[in-house]
């Protein structure tokens, strides 16, 4: 009781400061003069997050501003992060001040309006130069508001194990066709090895068909387009894989389950096409792997080309409503811009700033479990050539819980690739209407 | 209301019994209060939110409408919740059966009195009751590996080709078996004790009868359970109905296999959790609810009846 007592006369003063300010104040940004004050005057907010590098961001940012105090909850990884927050923001209280949202989240709370604009606390300034692409063009959603600050990103690489390819002779592949030719000699050589596994990820996918210059899901105010049948990325990476399930030439294992770790330590998996925060994943889920692992550039559709593109990362962002916006939007920024990245970096995490993705420092390190390769090369590198124009749905969330009962019928040889993206379709633009909005196929 | 005189006077007996009468119905309700409070805090209050919720529908675009039964309706057209129910309900044919006899066959084991070690042999078939089912389903889900798990590993010992236990043609009979293992001991303590209570009476009758432990069980021990059999197989058709860990958590090794609207309780879960719609939800859930209880009330009737009779 006390503690939101003060909250609330606290935003009172600070409301007070700054119209104060702002009388006399001739020019300058008086947003930013408002979250400074409210950085001076201290408080306390609340950040639910998952992401584990925020514990040492959180210290560094009560360290640095006194009087400030960061209480950081997880509230569940994901799917029941979003129902906390989702169940929160319909009662309309006990909100947090910040909340971890990944982009592909980001335009189902935009529709609602359900996150604070950050332009009017300044966060414009970061438009130009700040950010790499993707991620700012994830939490702009295209339009004219901001509703996050990019957190880290997930430029995706082909990450392989370099003792399975050499022990087979197997050339590491620089297109997809050299990557098909890849996977049949893994399955000729050695019955237990297949050159990746996929069991049907509606994240894995999206992102294939982002870098095919697939633009199935397109959203303009409550007009949204589902069109996984006729979208011409969508179809290429379909007619690519159809062989690779038919062909057993991935295993059928699903990704982060305990068989999936104990095929990436023995070997039997040899490579994955997966974001750049997998480093420390890497380290921490598959010991066995260090000194094997390489990380290489995507494999193209076109022999010279090097389009890539993102999987996950996620941005902070405020929910409207929330108690103490001001203080919030400075914490967010100390996350994402400020002294906070370099913390994050140490911990493992891969930067969606510019500014560090450029920086000799973090360009040139060299990491013992990838054999003293300096994979940021490579990561940076992906990060600056992601296809243009792609969106999430706004509701990709579900998109992704029904993509397995669909799509991923496919993998079960229930249906080809083709059909399965046919029935989801289907379901999204049936579920699409049911919310109301005007879909076109 | 008290400023009205009484037109009846002090002393009338009619009056005063009256008075004793409410006083002690008072009472009655006082003692039953706190009870009655929760009921309606936990179970009343609840069930009649979720009556409310399902005459909505709350749409990202337009926000909460009323529609009346609308959802009902929906419901009762949609192939995904008939799809899960009949899946449930050959569960419920399939399984529950096996479980229960598996699990009168050790209580009846138990209760022969020639079994040696017998407290060790219902403590071990009783724990796996005490692992929680999510503990229970993850190790269950460790075990049913192709690759790395025991299965896989019997296949390469012995060069077997077993099935894999979580392909989509299997996956309802896996998850029988992970059920099957989990509540075989809490059924057998039912019966177990059922048969605990048996007077020594009647086998000493059955016994000067001359009659054959076979018949002894068929004739005395089955008729005088009877009633914990029906209330065994009610918790059953409950908890098959409302399977949802199992399927929940299995799912992540088999995305495919699994799906969204597995069983009906995992598929309002979806449909709030993942797709938002709550409203919807809560008229699959009461749907559900009410199958439910009508079976559940049938087998009780049923059980019943045969109970009454001489």
């Amino acid at each position: 009781m006390m503690n939101h007592h003060r909250k609330r006369i606290f935003t009172g003063t600070s409301v007070f400061a700054v119209s104060a300010l702002a009388l006399s104040a001739c020019g300058g940004s008086e947003e930013t003069t408002e979250t400074d004050a409210a950085l001076e005057e201290g408080g306390t907010i609340t950040v639910w997050a998952w992401e584990p590098t925020l514990d040492q961001v959180a210290e560094a940012f009560e360290a640095e501003n006194e009087g400030v105090t960061v209480d950081l909850v997880n509230v569940g990884t994901g799917d029941e992060h979003y129902t906390n927050l989702q169940n929160a923001m319909r009662a309309g209280s006990g909100l947090p001040d910040v909340a971890q949202v990944e982009y592909f989240a980001i335009p189902q709370y935009i529709l609602g309006e359900s996150l604070m604009d950050l332009s009017e606390f300044g966060a414009g300034d970061y438009a130009e130069g700040t950010f790499s692409d993707g991620p700012w063009n994830a939490v702009t959603f295209g339009g004219e508001g901001i509703y996050g600050i990019p957190m880290d990103s997930g430029p995706i690489a082909l990450f392989y194990n370099q003792d399975v390819f050499d022990e087979h002779d197997v050339e590491v592949p620089e297109t997809w066709e050299e990557y098909e030719e890849a996977a049949r000699q893994f399955r000729e050589a050695d019955d237990d090895v297949y050159i990746t596994s996929d069991q049907g990820d509606a994240g894995q996918v999206t992102t294939m068909i982002w870098q095919a210059g697939g633009t199935p899901f397109s959203t303009e105010g409550t007009d949204v387009t589902v069109d996984l049948t006729g979208d011409e990325g969508t179809a290429r990476w379909a007619e690519y894989w159809q062989p690779f399930i038919d062909d057993d030439l991935i295993m059928p294992v699903a990704g982060w389950t305990d068989e999936w770790y104990q095929a990436l330590g023995d070997g039997s998996i040899a490579s994955l096409t997966i974001g750049a925060w997998m480093p420390a994943n890497l380290e921490s889920g598959v010991p066995d792997g260090a000194g094997s692992w390489r990380v290489a550039p995507l494999p193209q559709w076109e022999a010279g080309e090097s389009q890539t593109s993102e999987q996950g990362g996620s941005s902070l962002a405020i929910p409207e409503g929330a108690e103490n916006a001001e203080l919030a939007y400075e914490f967010m920024q100390f996350a994402g811009v400020d002294g906070g990245v370099q913390e994050r970096l140490d911990s493992g995490a891969f930067p969606a700033t510019l500014e560090d993705l450029q920086s000799e420092d973090f360009i040139n390190r060299e990491y013992e479990y990838f054999g003293n390769q300096q994979i940021n090369q490579v990561l940076s590198e992906s990060a600056q050539n992601v296809v243009d124009g792609w969106q999430y749905l706004p509701f990709q969330g579900y998109a992704h819980s029904v993509f397995n009962d669909t799509v991923g019928q496919a993998y079960e040889g229930q249906a080809t690739l083709e059909e399965g993206l046919g029935d989801w379709q289907d379901d999204l633009t049936g579920y699409g209407r049911d919310q109301g909005f005007d879909i076109a196929e | 209301m008290t400023a009205v005189a009484p037109v009846v006077p002090e002393g009338s007996a009619v009056r005063r019994r009256r008075r004793v009468g409410a006083s002690r119905s008072s009472t009655g309700w006082a003692f039953l209060g706190p009870f009655m409070i929760v009921f309606v805090l936990v179970f009343i209050a609840p069930i009649i939110y979720a009556i409310y919720l399902s005459l909505f529908r709350d749409q990202l675009i337009g926000g909460s409408i009323f529609v009346g039964l609308d959802n009902y309706l929906v419901a009762v057209q949609d192939g995904n919740f008939w799809a899960g129910l009949t899946r449930v309900s050959l569960f419920l044919a399939v399984q529950v059966p096996i479980m229960l006899f598996l699990s009168l066959l050790a209580a009846l084991a138990l209760d022969s009195g020639r079994l040696y070690g017998s407290n060790f042999f219902r403590l071990s078939i009783f724990l796996p009751y005490a692992v929680p089912a999510v503990v229970a389903t993850l190790m269950w889900g460790f075990m049913y590996g192709t690759r790395f798990g025991l299965v896989g590993n019997i296949n390469e010992l012995f060069g077997l080709g077993l099935p894999n236990p979580l392909s989509p043609d299997l996956i309802l009979a896996s998850i029988a078996n992970i059920v099957t293992w989990e509540f075989v001991g809490y059924n057998m303590i039912i019966f177990y004790a059922a048969l605990r209570v048996i007077s020594p009476s009647l086998y000493e009758a059955a016994a000067i009868d001359g009659a054959s432990q076979l018949r002894v069980i068929l004739h005395v021990k089955l008729p005088a359970i009877r009633g914990a059999l029906v209330v065994a197989a009610i918790f059953s058709i409950i908890g098959s109905f409302q399977l949802f860990n199992e399927p929940s958590i299995l799912s992540t090794i088999a995305p495919n296999a699994i799906t969204s609207s597995f069983t009906p309780n995992l598929y309002a879960y979806n449909l709030s959790f993942s797709g938002g719609q709550y409203n919807y939800a809560a008229a699959v859930a009461i749907i559900m609810g009410v199958i439910t209880m009508i079976i559940a009330y049938a087998v009780q009737l049923r059980g019943m009846r045969k109970d009454g009779q001489p």
